[in-house]
């Protein structure tokens, strides 16, 4: 693994207020990295900061090895990036507007319509393609712009809020591309204010609040250390105290009572086999029973609650 | 900061360029104002047609009459161009860099390796060859018609004082479009943008040779006994009333389009005394007469230009 994002320290300040505010952030070959956080909370403006569309306040940058603003077109050469809200030029088709990207990557007319050719297959597009862009749907926009980042064979992939205004539908589809183009060995960065919907493509993770970046790391690792636990089970049963039916349970991090007959429990894996055992052996009757993945929704609130808990207490 | 940076400030540059030029050809708006220009180009020119024939018998350089000759109610076909060829220019010019912000494709653009720089040269000269394209369809219209109906191929001279005009032509909308490119940039509503140049249009075209004298007047005060200074108000006027483009586009039609024009300041007649009135100067008198015009609108370019650049430079690029 060799390390291809790397910021120290990084500062963008609009006048008074801090946009960026110290961020130290690492991104290894290969990997679908997650810039999450809620809206406000600096993810775009990072971005910009990686690819040197502004310049950091303090702090430094180094892409593939490179100052992006010393050497703006080695950069840029090599990573794709799609903005959040992406634009095409709407009076052209789709294949036009790649075709000016070809251009202005100073690909030639063969090789150009090649790539745009085997982009636009990968992305469904072929047909579309020929259409003027203004009768696109979101969806379409978000494919298309991915097609751009393939035709530059992009090293990185920057995408910011890849999935924002699109229906569950074309949500999974566009995941599934970004993971599709993982596997190929590209390494993807994008930003989420829906920490939930990407949590599942992300190997590692950044969560932001303010400008800064209070956690990071794998979403099982977060999960387990500020939750206790990978997974979530809730259990409705009557005649029966959950607390202390499983006081003493393996894998148990934490019971809670939501109402009278319905708990939420923690656990570090899948634990309800053992669940339903103690609570038949306790005598109660177990009515239903579901289990889900933790999701970083959950650890954001409740890492930044105590945060701010902390910092109202100081 | 970048100190130092690596590869051409002009890669991508002519795929800008091309790709506004081939927008701007393509566009509905153009279309419209090439067509108002192109109406009232051959409206002027059949009427000074009109005009010529009815009144003219000997005349060297019967051609260029065709530029300069108004009847009533029209306008000459200079004076036509000196009036519309601006709004040509801010047609072009006055959503380039604001109407990529509101596509919200310039980030898009900027993240392909290219400079900023390159996109926005390629902007302005896109800009400027349709530019240059309008022009040079509208004299070899006027041309081809004078042909035709006058029946007089023009002369050598005519032909190089018709060039020269061309080119002064060129200059000058390319002024107005270096203004739409400032306010593009410092703006991010096209409407506003719009707006801005219009209002300088305005000032320029209509206000300016109204102000010029007030403000004159206001500089300079005439002493009754003292009759040079009112030579000076006249020459402070003139400098006033050439800060607009418009005055000097139009000194320059006047030196090259009428051979006859000697000097574009106040002439005095001991000046004239061993001067023929009325003999027309040679075209190369004609081109040293207009060539410090020529050079301050060059000179303004260049000055609106860098500002353009300058601001653009400096934002940051968030849609
Ligand atoms: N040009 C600007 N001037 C002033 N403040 C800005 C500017 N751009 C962004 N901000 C502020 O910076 C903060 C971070 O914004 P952003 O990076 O866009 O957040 P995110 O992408 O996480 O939603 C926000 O509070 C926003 O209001
Ligand atoms: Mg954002």
């Amino acid at each position: 693994m060799s390390t291809v994002i790397e910021t120290k320290g990084l500062v963008k300040r609009y006048g008074r207020i801090a946009a960026v505010d110290g961020v130290d952030l690492t991104v290894e070959k290969g990997e679908v990295f997650g810039l999450l956080g809620p809206n406000g909370s600096g993810k775009t403006t990072t971005i910009l900061l990686l690819l040197g569309l502004t310049e950091p306040t303090a702090g430094t940058v180094r892409v593939l090895g490179l100052d992006p603003l010393r050497n703006p077109l080695a950069v840029k050469r090599r990573v794709g990036y799609m903005p959040d809200q992406i634009g095409f030029y709407d009076n052209l088709t789709g294949r036009e507007n790649l075709l000016y990207t070809a251009r202005l990557l100073g690909l030639s007319g063969a090789e150009a319509s090649k790539r745009i050719d085997e982009a636009l297959e990968r992305v469904r597009l072929v047909e579309a393609g020929e259409r003027r862009v203004s009768t696109y749907s979101r969806g379409m926009r978000q494919r298309l712009g991915l097609a751009e980042v393939l035709i530059k064979q992009a090293e990185i992939a920057i995408l910011d809020e890849p999935t924002s205004g699109l229906d569950p539908q074309s949500t999974q589809e566009l995941l599934d591309l970004i993971l599709a183009l993982s596997r190929e060995g590209m390494t993807i960065v994008l930003s989420s204010h829906l920490l939930a919907m990407v949590q599942s493509v992300c190997d590692r993770v950044a969560l932001f609040s303010r400008g800064r970046i209070g956690l990071s790391g794998r979403v099982e690792d977060l999960t387990s250390d500020v939750l206790g636990g990978t997974h979530v089970v809730e259990v409705e049963a009557q005649d029966v105290d959950l607390a202390q039916a499983l006081a003493d349970a393996p894998h148990i991090t934490g019971v809670t009572q939501q109402r009278p007959g319905l708990w939420r429990v923690d656990a570090d894996e899948d634990a309800r086999p053992e669940i339903a055992r103690r609570v038949v052996m306790a005598g109660g009757r177990l009515t239903a029973m579901s289990i889900r993945h933790t999701t970083l929704d959950e650890v954001y609130v409740r890492f930044f609650e105590e945060d701010r808990h902390h910092a109202a207490a100081a | 900061m970048r100190q130092q940076r690596e590869g051409s400030p002009f890669t991508g540059l002519a795929t800008v360029a091309l790709k506004e030029a081939a927008d701007h050809m393509t566009s509905a708006r153009i279309h419209l104002v090439m067509l108002l220009v192109l109406l009232t180009a051959v409206g002027a020119v059949y009427a000074a047609i009109g005009q010529i024939t009815e009144t003219v018998s000997q005349d060297q350089f019967l051609f260029l009459r065709l530029f300069t000759t108004a009847r009533e109610p029209l306008p000459s076909f200079v004076a036509f161009l000196g009036f519309l060829l601006p709004l040509v220019a801010i047609a072009l010019g006055f959503d380039s860099i604001n109407g990529e912000y509101n596509r919200r494709t310039m980030s898009r653009i900027l993240s392909q390796p290219i400079y900023r720089d390159a996109l926005l040269t390629g902007k302005f000269l896109g800009g400027l060859l349709v530019i240059a394209i309008c022009l040079l369809v509208l004299w070899l219209l006027v041309t081809g018609l004078g042909i035709l109906l006058v029946g007089l191929p023009p002369s050598g001279e005519e032909v190089l004082r018709g060039l020269a005009f061309l080119l002064a032509s060129f200059v000058y909308a390319g002024v107005w479009l270096a203004v739409a490119l400032v306010f593009s940039t410092l703006f991010r509503s096209p409407a506003t943008s719009a707006l801005a140049t219009l209002t300088v249009w305005l000032l320029f075209t209509i206000f300016w040779p109204m102000l010029a004298p007030l403000i004159a007047g206001a500089l300079v005060p005439v002493d009754p006994l003292n009759p040079m200074t009112a030579v000076d108000l006249v020459e402070v006027e003139r400098a006033i009333s050439r800060i607009s483009p418009n005055t000097l586009f139009g000194e320059m039609t006047l030196a090259l389009l009428n051979p006859e024009t000697r000097s574009l300041g106040i002439v005095f007649s001991n000046q004239l005394s061993r001067a023929l009135i009325g003999a027309p100067l040679p075209v190369s008198q004609s081109l040293m007469l207009i060539w410090p015009q020529l050079a301050a609108m060059i000179a303004a370019l260049l000055v609106l230009f860098t500002a353009a650049y300058v601001s653009f430079q400096r934002q940051e690029i968030r849609a």
